[in-house]
Protein backbone atom coordinates (compact mmCIF):
# COMPACT_ATOMS: atom_id res chain seq x y z
CA UNK A 1 0.00 0.00 0.00
CA UNK A 2 1.37 3.39 -1.01
CA UNK A 3 -0.23 6.86 -0.40
CA UNK A 4 -2.56 7.03 -2.77
CA UNK A 5 -3.96 3.65 -2.26
CA UNK A 6 -4.48 4.47 1.64
CA UNK A 7 -6.42 7.89 0.50
CA UNK A 8 -8.69 5.64 -2.25
CA UNK A 9 -9.74 3.31 0.96
CA UNK A 10 -9.80 6.79 3.06
CA UNK A 11 -11.52 9.60 1.00
CA UNK A 12 -14.64 7.60 -0.32
CA UNK A 13 -15.29 7.36 3.80
CA UNK A 14 -15.54 11.30 4.05
CA UNK A 15 -18.89 12.64 4.43
CA UNK A 16 -18.60 16.25 6.26
CA UNK A 17 -15.53 15.77 8.03
CA UNK A 18 -12.93 18.42 8.02
CA UNK A 19 -9.78 17.29 6.87
CA UNK A 20 -6.30 19.32 7.51
CA UNK A 21 -3.60 17.84 5.21
CA UNK A 22 0.10 18.42 6.61
CA UNK A 23 2.42 19.93 3.73
CA UNK A 24 3.98 17.65 0.52
CA UNK A 25 2.43 14.77 -0.96
CA UNK A 26 -0.38 14.13 1.53
CA UNK A 27 -2.17 17.56 0.05
CA UNK A 28 -1.20 16.90 -3.44
CA UNK A 29 -2.13 13.47 -3.36
CA UNK A 30 -5.33 13.86 -1.86
CA UNK A 31 -6.10 17.50 -3.64
CA UNK A 32 -5.62 14.85 -6.98
CA UNK A 33 -8.10 12.33 -5.71
CA UNK A 34 -10.47 14.48 -4.88
CA UNK A 35 -10.81 17.98 -4.01
CA UNK A 36 -13.15 19.02 -1.29
CA UNK A 37 -14.20 22.93 0.18
CA UNK A 38 -13.35 20.76 3.42
CA UNK A 39 -10.01 20.30 2.65
CA UNK A 40 -7.25 22.70 4.25
CA UNK A 41 -4.19 22.27 2.31
CA UNK A 42 -0.99 23.12 4.49
CA UNK A 43 1.18 24.39 2.04
CA UNK A 44 4.34 25.33 4.45
CA UNK A 45 4.69 25.27 8.22
CA UNK A 46 5.96 21.77 8.70
CA UNK A 47 4.66 20.25 11.39
CA UNK A 48 1.73 22.03 12.53
CA UNK A 49 -0.82 19.95 10.66
CA UNK A 50 -2.39 18.45 14.26
CA UNK A 51 -2.23 21.82 15.66
CA UNK A 52 -4.40 23.90 13.23
CA UNK A 53 -6.56 21.10 13.10
CA UNK A 54 -6.63 20.87 17.49
CA UNK A 55 -7.50 24.57 16.85
CA UNK A 56 -10.35 23.36 14.52
CA UNK A 57 -11.92 20.94 17.02
CA UNK A 58 -11.51 22.57 20.00
CA UNK A 59 -13.99 25.44 18.49
CA UNK A 60 -15.89 22.72 16.78
CA UNK A 61 -16.59 20.35 19.43
CA UNK A 62 -19.93 19.56 17.00
CA UNK A 63 -17.64 18.92 13.85
CA UNK A 64 -15.86 15.87 12.91
CA UNK A 65 -12.03 16.99 12.38
CA UNK A 66 -10.04 14.35 10.41
CA UNK A 67 -6.06 15.51 10.21
CA UNK A 68 -4.24 13.63 7.50
CA UNK A 69 -0.57 13.61 8.91
CA UNK A 70 3.44 12.54 7.95
CA UNK A 71 5.61 10.95 10.30
CA UNK A 72 8.33 13.64 8.97
CA UNK A 73 5.48 16.12 10.05
CA UNK A 74 4.39 14.47 13.38
CA UNK A 75 8.18 13.97 14.65
CA UNK A 76 8.50 17.79 14.37
CA UNK A 77 5.69 18.40 16.89
CA UNK A 78 5.37 15.89 19.40
CA UNK A 79 4.06 18.45 21.68
CA UNK A 80 1.19 18.51 19.59
CA UNK A 81 0.71 14.95 20.40
CA UNK A 82 0.80 15.38 23.84
CA UNK A 83 -1.56 18.39 24.09
CA UNK A 84 -4.28 16.49 22.10
CA UNK A 85 -3.87 13.96 24.64
CA UNK A 86 -4.03 16.58 27.14
CA UNK A 87 -7.14 18.24 25.65
CA UNK A 88 -9.26 15.10 24.44
CA UNK A 89 -10.74 16.60 21.43
CA UNK A 90 -13.54 13.80 20.87
CA UNK A 91 -14.54 15.03 17.32
CA UNK A 92 -10.58 14.35 16.53
CA UNK A 93 -9.37 11.03 14.28
CA UNK A 94 -5.60 12.00 13.60
CA UNK A 95 -4.32 9.94 11.13
CA UNK A 96 -0.53 9.48 10.21
CA UNK A 97 0.81 8.47 6.93
CA UNK A 98 3.84 6.74 7.97
CA UNK A 99 6.57 6.08 4.82
CA UNK A 100 9.37 5.92 7.32
CA UNK A 101 10.94 9.12 4.80
CA UNK A 102 10.77 12.88 3.92
CA UNK A 103 9.06 11.85 0.42
CA UNK A 104 8.66 15.17 -1.16
CA UNK A 105 12.61 16.31 -0.32
CA UNK A 106 13.75 12.91 -1.69
CA UNK A 107 13.20 10.17 0.63
CA UNK A 108 15.46 11.10 3.40
CA UNK A 109 14.81 8.12 5.94
CA UNK A 110 12.99 9.51 9.14
CA UNK A 111 13.06 7.81 12.27
CA UNK A 112 9.54 6.34 12.73
CA UNK A 113 11.37 3.04 11.41
CA UNK A 114 12.88 2.73 15.16
CA UNK A 115 10.03 4.40 17.19
CA UNK A 116 6.76 3.22 17.50
CA UNK A 117 4.82 6.98 16.84
CA UNK A 118 1.10 5.11 17.91
CA UNK A 119 2.77 4.12 21.23
CA UNK A 120 3.74 8.10 21.57
CA UNK A 121 -0.57 8.67 21.09
CA UNK A 122 -1.27 5.82 23.38
CA UNK A 123 0.76 7.52 26.39
CA UNK A 124 -0.48 10.36 25.76
CA UNK A 125 -4.20 9.76 26.82
CA UNK A 126 -5.68 8.91 23.20
CA UNK A 127 -8.45 6.72 23.73
CA UNK A 128 -8.26 4.58 20.24
CA UNK A 129 -5.06 4.11 19.08
CA UNK A 130 -4.20 1.24 16.05
CA UNK A 131 -1.62 1.00 13.46
CA UNK A 132 -2.76 -1.14 10.24
CA UNK A 133 -0.33 -1.64 7.18
CA UNK A 134 -3.12 -3.40 5.04
CA UNK A 135 -6.38 -2.06 2.81
CA UNK A 136 -8.88 -4.25 4.67
CA UNK A 137 -7.53 -3.16 8.46
CA UNK A 138 -7.40 0.67 7.16
CA UNK A 139 -10.89 0.20 6.12
CA UNK A 140 -12.42 -1.44 8.93
CA UNK A 141 -11.11 0.35 11.26
CA UNK A 142 -11.37 3.99 9.63
CA UNK A 143 -14.89 2.95 9.56
CA UNK A 144 -14.99 2.55 13.46
CA UNK A 145 -12.66 5.50 14.38
CA UNK A 146 -14.95 8.22 12.30
CA UNK A 147 -17.95 6.68 13.67
CA UNK A 148 -16.53 6.86 17.66
CA UNK A 149 -15.42 9.46 19.59
CA UNK A 150 -11.66 9.90 20.04
CA UNK A 151 -9.06 11.26 20.51
CA UNK A 152 -8.51 8.51 17.59
CA UNK A 153 -4.63 7.99 16.40
CA UNK A 154 -4.59 5.42 13.24
CA UNK A 155 -1.11 4.89 11.95
CA UNK A 156 -0.79 3.54 8.29
CA UNK A 157 2.34 1.81 7.35
CA UNK A 158 2.99 2.92 3.55
CA UNK A 159 5.27 2.37 1.19
CA UNK A 160 7.50 5.18 -0.15
CA UNK A 161 7.25 5.89 -3.39
CA UNK A 162 10.52 5.27 -5.21
CA UNK A 163 10.07 6.85 -8.23
CA UNK A 164 9.55 10.75 -8.38
CA UNK A 165 5.39 11.36 -8.39
CA UNK A 166 4.28 13.48 -11.15
CA UNK A 167 1.81 14.94 -9.53
CA UNK A 168 -0.07 18.41 -9.23
CA UNK A 169 0.35 21.50 -7.19
CA UNK A 170 -2.54 22.81 -5.20
CA UNK A 171 -3.76 25.07 -7.88
CA UNK A 172 -5.86 27.31 -4.84
CA UNK A 173 -4.07 30.23 -3.71
CA UNK A 174 -3.55 29.60 -0.10
CA UNK A 175 -6.03 32.63 0.93
CA UNK A 176 -8.68 30.77 -1.44
CA UNK A 177 -7.93 27.54 0.68
CA UNK A 178 -8.67 29.58 4.03
CA UNK A 179 -11.58 31.53 3.08
CA UNK A 180 -13.54 28.38 1.46
CA UNK A 181 -12.42 26.15 4.42
CA UNK A 182 -13.79 28.92 7.11
CA UNK A 183 -17.26 29.32 4.94
CA UNK A 184 -17.24 25.51 5.24
CA UNK A 185 -16.67 25.16 8.83
CA UNK A 186 -19.30 27.77 9.64
CA UNK A 187 -21.96 25.56 8.35
CA UNK A 188 -23.89 24.19 10.57
CA UNK A 189 -23.39 20.23 10.28
CA UNK A 190 -23.13 17.78 12.69
CA UNK A 191 -21.74 14.91 11.92
CA UNK A 192 -20.80 13.36 15.26
CA UNK A 193 -23.16 10.77 15.58
CA UNK B 1 1.07 49.80 35.66
CA UNK B 2 -1.99 47.79 34.44
CA UNK B 3 -3.55 45.24 36.32
CA UNK B 4 -4.20 41.60 34.98
CA UNK B 5 -8.31 42.00 35.48
CA UNK B 6 -8.05 45.27 33.65
CA UNK B 7 -5.99 43.86 30.68
CA UNK B 8 -8.24 40.61 30.44
CA UNK B 9 -11.20 42.69 30.39
CA UNK B 10 -9.96 45.10 27.26
CA UNK B 11 -9.29 41.75 25.82
CA UNK B 12 -12.55 40.51 26.17
CA UNK B 13 -13.88 44.03 25.45
CA UNK B 14 -11.99 43.57 22.04
CA UNK B 15 -13.52 40.32 21.35
CA UNK B 16 -10.75 38.07 21.92
CA UNK B 17 -11.93 34.69 22.47
CA UNK B 18 -9.42 32.03 22.31
CA UNK B 19 -6.52 32.17 24.35
CA UNK B 20 -2.93 30.10 24.13
CA UNK B 21 0.66 30.88 24.52
CA UNK B 22 3.78 30.12 26.35
CA UNK B 23 4.42 31.51 30.04
CA UNK B 24 6.62 34.23 30.51
CA UNK B 25 7.41 35.70 34.15
CA UNK B 26 6.49 39.27 32.75
CA UNK B 27 2.48 37.65 32.33
CA UNK B 28 2.51 35.29 34.97
CA UNK B 29 -0.74 37.38 36.70
CA UNK B 30 -2.60 37.28 33.14
CA UNK B 31 -1.94 33.57 32.23
CA UNK B 32 -3.26 32.90 36.47
CA UNK B 33 -5.98 34.78 35.40
CA UNK B 34 -6.80 32.84 32.10
CA UNK B 35 -6.31 29.92 33.88
CA UNK B 36 -8.61 30.58 36.88
CA UNK B 37 -11.46 31.42 34.18
CA UNK B 38 -11.23 28.47 31.83
CA UNK B 39 -10.36 27.90 28.36
CA UNK B 40 -6.51 28.76 28.51
CA UNK B 41 -4.49 26.29 26.13
CA UNK B 42 -0.78 25.71 27.58
CA UNK B 43 1.08 25.15 24.51
CA UNK B 44 4.61 23.39 23.99
CA UNK B 45 6.19 25.63 21.35
CA UNK B 46 5.52 29.10 20.25
CA UNK B 47 4.88 27.75 16.68
CA UNK B 48 2.54 25.09 17.63
CA UNK B 49 0.60 28.08 19.49
CA UNK B 50 0.59 29.56 16.34
CA UNK B 51 -0.90 26.74 14.45
CA UNK B 52 -3.61 26.35 17.50
CA UNK B 53 -4.43 30.20 16.96
CA UNK B 54 -4.70 29.53 12.73
CA UNK B 55 -7.60 26.37 13.26
CA UNK B 56 -9.20 28.90 15.98
CA UNK B 57 -9.49 31.66 13.50
CA UNK B 58 -10.45 29.31 10.91
CA UNK B 59 -13.24 28.39 13.29
CA UNK B 60 -14.54 31.69 13.51
CA UNK B 61 -12.46 32.53 16.61
CA UNK B 62 -10.49 35.74 17.47
CA UNK B 63 -7.31 34.66 18.67
CA UNK B 64 -4.31 35.60 21.22
CA UNK B 65 -1.03 34.43 21.25
CA UNK B 66 1.11 35.07 24.36
CA UNK B 67 4.59 34.29 23.98
CA UNK B 68 8.02 35.72 24.98
CA UNK B 69 10.41 37.50 22.88
CA UNK B 70 12.74 34.35 22.49
CA UNK B 71 9.69 32.43 21.11
CA UNK B 72 8.70 34.63 18.54
CA UNK B 73 12.34 33.53 16.83
CA UNK B 74 10.68 29.45 17.61
CA UNK B 75 7.49 30.98 15.23
CA UNK B 76 9.32 32.75 12.17
CA UNK B 77 8.31 29.94 9.60
CA UNK B 78 4.71 29.68 11.03
CA UNK B 79 4.50 33.30 11.01
CA UNK B 80 5.28 33.22 7.56
CA UNK B 81 4.17 29.96 6.06
CA UNK B 82 0.64 30.20 8.02
CA UNK B 83 -0.66 33.08 9.69
CA UNK B 84 0.68 35.57 6.76
CA UNK B 85 0.60 33.45 3.64
CA UNK B 86 -3.53 32.51 4.29
CA UNK B 87 -4.23 35.82 5.84
CA UNK B 88 -4.67 34.23 9.13
CA UNK B 89 -5.10 36.80 11.82
CA UNK B 90 -4.05 36.46 15.60
CA UNK B 91 -2.57 39.01 18.41
CA UNK B 92 0.74 38.31 19.75
CA UNK B 93 1.15 39.78 22.91
CA UNK B 94 4.92 39.18 23.04
CA UNK B 95 7.05 39.64 26.54
CA UNK B 96 9.75 41.74 26.05
CA UNK B 97 12.89 40.23 27.13
CA UNK B 98 16.17 41.96 27.12
CA UNK B 99 14.60 45.47 26.52
CA UNK B 100 16.78 48.47 26.76
CA UNK B 101 19.87 45.96 27.08
CA UNK B 102 19.21 45.09 30.72
CA UNK B 103 18.38 41.45 31.37
CA UNK B 104 20.17 38.30 31.70
CA UNK B 105 22.38 37.33 28.48
CA UNK B 106 20.35 35.05 26.74
CA UNK B 107 17.83 37.82 26.55
CA UNK B 108 20.22 40.29 25.27
CA UNK B 109 20.44 39.43 20.97
CA UNK B 110 16.48 38.93 20.76
CA UNK B 111 15.94 42.24 22.71
CA UNK B 112 17.88 44.44 20.70
CA UNK B 113 16.15 43.41 17.42
CA UNK B 114 12.53 42.81 18.68
CA UNK B 115 11.01 45.51 16.46
CA UNK B 116 13.41 45.16 13.97
CA UNK B 117 12.45 41.51 13.45
CA UNK B 118 8.31 42.14 13.56
CA UNK B 119 8.90 45.03 11.07
CA UNK B 120 11.26 42.83 8.86
CA UNK B 121 8.51 40.11 8.90
CA UNK B 122 5.65 42.92 8.00
CA UNK B 123 4.22 42.56 11.25
CA UNK B 124 2.48 45.74 12.61
CA UNK B 125 3.26 46.22 15.99
CA UNK B 126 2.67 48.66 18.91
CA UNK B 127 4.65 48.89 22.38
CA UNK B 128 2.47 48.25 25.38
CA UNK B 129 2.87 50.95 28.33
CA UNK B 130 0.89 51.89 31.80
CA UNK B 131 -1.30 54.85 30.43
CA UNK B 132 -1.86 53.10 26.22
CA UNK B 133 -3.22 49.98 27.03
CA UNK B 134 -6.71 50.36 25.89
CA UNK B 135 -5.68 52.44 22.97
CA UNK B 136 -3.00 49.98 21.90
CA UNK B 137 -5.08 46.83 22.10
CA UNK B 138 -7.96 48.69 20.12
CA UNK B 139 -5.84 49.59 17.82
CA UNK B 140 -4.22 46.01 17.19
CA UNK B 141 -8.20 44.71 17.03
CA UNK B 142 -8.67 46.90 14.46
CA UNK B 143 -5.61 46.25 12.53
CA UNK B 144 -5.99 42.36 12.45
CA UNK B 145 -9.38 42.85 11.17
CA UNK B 146 -8.56 44.81 8.54
CA UNK B 147 -5.19 43.32 7.30
CA UNK B 148 -6.18 39.65 7.59
CA UNK B 149 -3.08 39.09 9.14
CA UNK B 150 -1.29 38.72 12.48
CA UNK B 151 -0.36 41.87 15.01
CA UNK B 152 1.56 41.97 17.46
CA UNK B 153 2.31 43.90 21.00
CA UNK B 154 5.49 43.72 22.57
CA UNK B 155 4.83 43.95 26.58
CA UNK B 156 8.15 45.75 28.43
CA UNK B 157 8.77 44.92 31.80
CA UNK B 158 6.92 47.21 34.32
CA UNK B 159 3.61 47.32 32.56
CA UNK B 160 1.72 44.17 33.23
CA UNK B 161 1.02 44.36 37.38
Amino acid sequence: MNLADALAVLVPLLRDELVVHANGFISRESFTLSDRPGNFYMIGSMGLASSIALGVALNRPERRVVVFDGDGNILMNLGSVALIGATQPQNLVHVVFDNEAYGSTGNQRTISAQVALEEIARASGYPRVRRVDTAPALLSTAQEFLAQPGPSFLLIKIEPDREERQISRITHTPPQIAARFRAEVSQQRSAIS
Amino acid sequence: MVTAPDFLRFLLDAGFDFFTGVPCSLVQSLIALLEERGGYIPETREDAAIGLAAGASLAGKQPLVIMQNSGLGVCLNALASLSLLYHLPCLLLITWRGYQGKDAPEHRIMGDILPTLLATLQIPHRILGAATVPDAIRWATETLRQSRQPVALLLPPGVLQ
